[in-house]
């Protein structure tokens, strides 16, 4: 098989994961769309550790490695998305700008978000 | 032979060590009356017990050079006038520094002259301690007080039997801080911090000029060592240079005409520092430096011309001022300036040995003036003479003593001071000096006014109404209180003791007096305290200072010469130090806080993209890193 097609399937993958990341708003179509790139890279380790014909396989190697990286990173991430739901009822990208810059923020600012028991405990637990 | 020199030397450094780190120890921390008392027992047992030491091991070295045969290998060219008295000399050098260029040896020699200034300095030095020890009793500062005298006198020592020229310059220093240190004995005060600021940076003043002086001479003669300086064929140019540098150094510390201001100040210190600076250690290191190089000086003519001059304007101006100062301490202060005057005027007029001659006498008398000024203070409660008068009854010893003082100053037979000052003004009306006219009549005329201050303190002090009064609070930082009495025993012995080298030393030189001169001079004197006396008949309660009219206010603020300073020097140092600080404050800072505020504003445009929204940042993200990834298609 010509190293052209998985290169292009992979390249395909990645784009939609791009485009997840930037423009879906629900955390976990983030998550997911960041496990669509990880896994486009990994289709692409694999092409290329047979294309070369690399002895050692480093490229089924590392990809091993990202598998299980790529684990840890959506069990973390998706337990933030778990706390972040219980505290604001939300788990909209768009909505959590609490570290923005109040300043700045002033003339675009976004509706406000319901406000729950958490946010409030939240808000003075910061400094 | 040279172990007794560094022993001589040493002794008063290790009492000044002792006495510094181990006066309160095991105590140290706790500042009891007792823990004081006995602090300063020990301090002054530290401090009289190496000094003695010293002294007999001085006399041991004086009888020895007495006997010893003159060694032409270990003396200098030429004829020195202490050969006939003190002909055995010896030199030691301990080590070696290479520096590359010319070496330093650290070298100690021992001839007459420094044998001779040396007794002076262990003599005066223990009658210091020994009568500081009444004086300073109720003072919880006295261990540091008779350590710092103790190093001291340790300096003097170390410039006296220096051998070589950076060995002497590290001595010359150690007495810069010394006096530093003791003229601001009673810092509570701040014009007493004042005055020791003054003393140290005039005497500075004059040190960077000394300083530049040794290395011109040192690197001419290719060695710092004196006997190869004094040797050395050093070209004439050269020699005045160095020569006229050094009377710079000469004139801050033995406080000639123009540096003479610091010393009327150095009155703030304790009455016995005054009487260690003014005859033995400090001020007589100056004219000690030009007797040691005096070979040298005799080459660079210009040089001792401008002594002449220099000589002639202190010696008078500084005695017109001590007949109008009302303080007794700074009369005696401004006539040591004058008589330093005479000595210089000595130097300048070719005899080193009228100069030594009255630099000896000078100490012992002056000494004991100082010490039975301290002793009238001490008794009176106050420095003025306004406050004092009739005091020969109630102090008789003191009085005794003084008057032997007053006369050594004035140049009466048989006193000291007439002999040895008939040698300083015989040694002028000799010389073939061009400035020997002005400086002739300069030194006649101050003989009368040193007549005329003599008599006025004398009287003022000791005869006429009694003014004492017991103050009823002593002010801070004088810890003089009336108690009616002659001065306590450990006071007095000193005084008694310096009395009599005082009226006694000058027949050394009987047999030289020129009796001329001296009659001239003595009439001059007598003239000058006969003025003052038929005032004083007149009037015993007002100051015979008023017969100087219109003159009083400017002899009484030494003609104007600090003022001068402070707006000469002074006031445009202090407006440009104020500049420095605006332009520190308004320029640099200004361009620090500057530099921090325009960071901030700047900073103010980036946070404007910090909307909270996390896809926007990595939507930025990817965009820069496609610019990237373009530019390095595009570019590599």
């Amino acid at each position: 098989m010509h190293i052209v097609y998985p290169v292009v399937v992979s390249a395909l993958l990645f784009s939609i994961g791009v485009y997840g990341v930037l423009a879906r708003r629900n955390a976990i179509l983030v998550l997911m769309s960041v496990e669509l790139m990880l896994n486009a890279v990994n289709l692409n380790l694999v092409a290329f550790d047979v294309w070369l014909r690399d002895r050692l396989h480093g490229g089924q190697v590392l990809t091993l490695f990202v598998i299980v990286i790529a684990a840890a990173e959506i069990g973390l991430g998706l337990a933030i998305v778990l706390a972040v739901y219980r505290n604001r009822q939300s788990i909209d990208v768009d909505r959590l700008r609490d570290l923005s810059e109040t300043g700045a923020s002033g003339e675009a600012g976004p509706p406000e978000e319901p406000v729950g028991v958490g946010e409030d405990a939240d808000r003075e637990a910061r400094p | 032979m040279i172990s007794v020199v560094v022993l001589i030397v040493l002794l008063p450094f290790a009492a000044a060590v002792a006495g510094l780190l181990g006066s309160r120890w095991p105590r140290g921390g706790s500042r009891t009356k007792e823990n004081d008392r006995a602090a300063a027992r020990r301090a002054a047992w530290f401090a009289i017990a190496p000094i003695t030491a010293a002294l007999l091991l001085t006399l041991w070295l004086a009888s020895w050079s007495a006997r010893a045969l003159p060694r032409g290998s270990a003396s200098y060219p030429g004829a020195e006038f202490w050969a006939g008295l003190l002909p055995g000399s010896t030199e030691g050098t301990l080590t070696m520094v290479e520096t590359g260029s010319v070496p330093i040896s650290f070298t100690l020699r021992a001839d007459g002259l420094s044998i001779l200034i040396g007794v002076l300095v262990v003599v005066v030095a223990l009658a210091v301690q020994v009568y500081s020890v009444g004086y300073m009793r109720d003072d919880p500062r006295h261990p540091s007080y008779s350590a710092f005298i103790s190093l001291f006198t340790s300096a003097m020592l170390l410039v006296v039997y220096a051998g070589d020229l950076i060995v002497l310059y590290a001595g010359w220093e150690i007495m810069g801080l010394c006096s530093y240190l003791l003229i601001g004995h009673w810092w509570e005060d701040r014009a007493n911090s004042r005055a020791a600021v003054k003393a140290f940076l005039v005497t500075r003043l004059g040190d960077v000029g000394f300083l530049f002086g040794i290395f011109t001479l040192g690197f001419a003669a290719g060695s710092f060592r004196i006997d190869d300086v004094l040797s050395a064929d050093i070209p004439r140019g050269t020699l005045i240079t160095a020569t006229m540098l050094l009377l710079a150094g000469v004139a801050g510390k033995s406080a000639q005409v123009p540096l003479q201001t610091w010393l009327p100040d150095a009155m703030a210190g304790p009455t016995p520092i005054s009487a260690l600076i003014h005859a033995a250690t400090m001020v007589a290191a100056g004219i000690f430096i030009v007797a040691r190089l005096y070979p040298a000086f005799l080459g660079a003519q210009p040089t001792l011309d401008v002594l002449a001059v220099v000589a002639a304007i202190g010696m008078l101006g500084a005695a017109l001022a001590a007949l109008a100062q009302d303080d007794l301490k700074r009369v005696l202060a401004y006539s040591t300036i004058s008589q330093l005057a005479y000595m210089a005027a000595g130097l300048a007029a070719g005899s080193d040995k009228a100069a030594i001659f009255h630099l000896l006498t000078h100490g012992a008398f002056k000494a004991l003036l100082f010490l039975g000024a301290g002793a009238v203070i001490h008794h009176v409660g106050s420095n003025l003479m306004t406050h004092m008068g009739g005091l020969r009854t109630s102090v008789p010893i003191t009085f005794a003593a003084m008057t032997v003082g007053f006369a050594a100053l004035m140049g009466l037979p048989p006193a000291s001071g007439f002999f040895s000052k008939d040698a300083v003004i015989a040694a002028i009306e000799h010389s073939h000096s061009p400035a020997q006219p002005f400086l002739y009549g300069a030194a006649l005329l101050t003989v009368g006014v040193t007549g005329a201050y003599a008599m006025r303190a004398w009287l003022r002090t000791f005869f006429g109404p009694a003014r004492v009064e017991a103050l009823p609070e002593p002010p801070p930082g004088t810890a003089h209180v009336f108690d009616g009495r002659e001065a306590p025993r450990s006071m007095l012995w000193p005084i008694g003791v310096l009395a009599v080298p005082a009226l006694l030393l000058g027949f050394a030189g009987v047999t030289e007096v020129d009796w001329g001169s001296a009659l001239v001079s003595l009439i001059v004197a007598l003239l000058g305290a006969g003025v003052v006396y038929a005032f004083w008949r007149g009037a015993p309660h007002q100051d015979p200072a008023r017969m100087l009219g219109p003159f009083r206010t400017a002899c009484e603020r030494a003609f104007y010469v600090d003022e001068a300073y402070r707006a000469v020097f002074a006031r445009p140092v202090l407006r440009l130090a104020r500049g420095v600080v605006r332009t520190d404050g308004q320029v640099v800072d200004g361009a620090v806080r500057g530099a921090g505020r325009l960071t901030m504003s700047l900073s103010g445009f980036v946070r404007l993209a910090q909307k909270g929204n996390a896809q926007l940042y990595v939507t930025g993200l990817l965009a820069g890193l496609l610019l990237i990834t373009v530019a390095a298609v595009v570019l590599g």
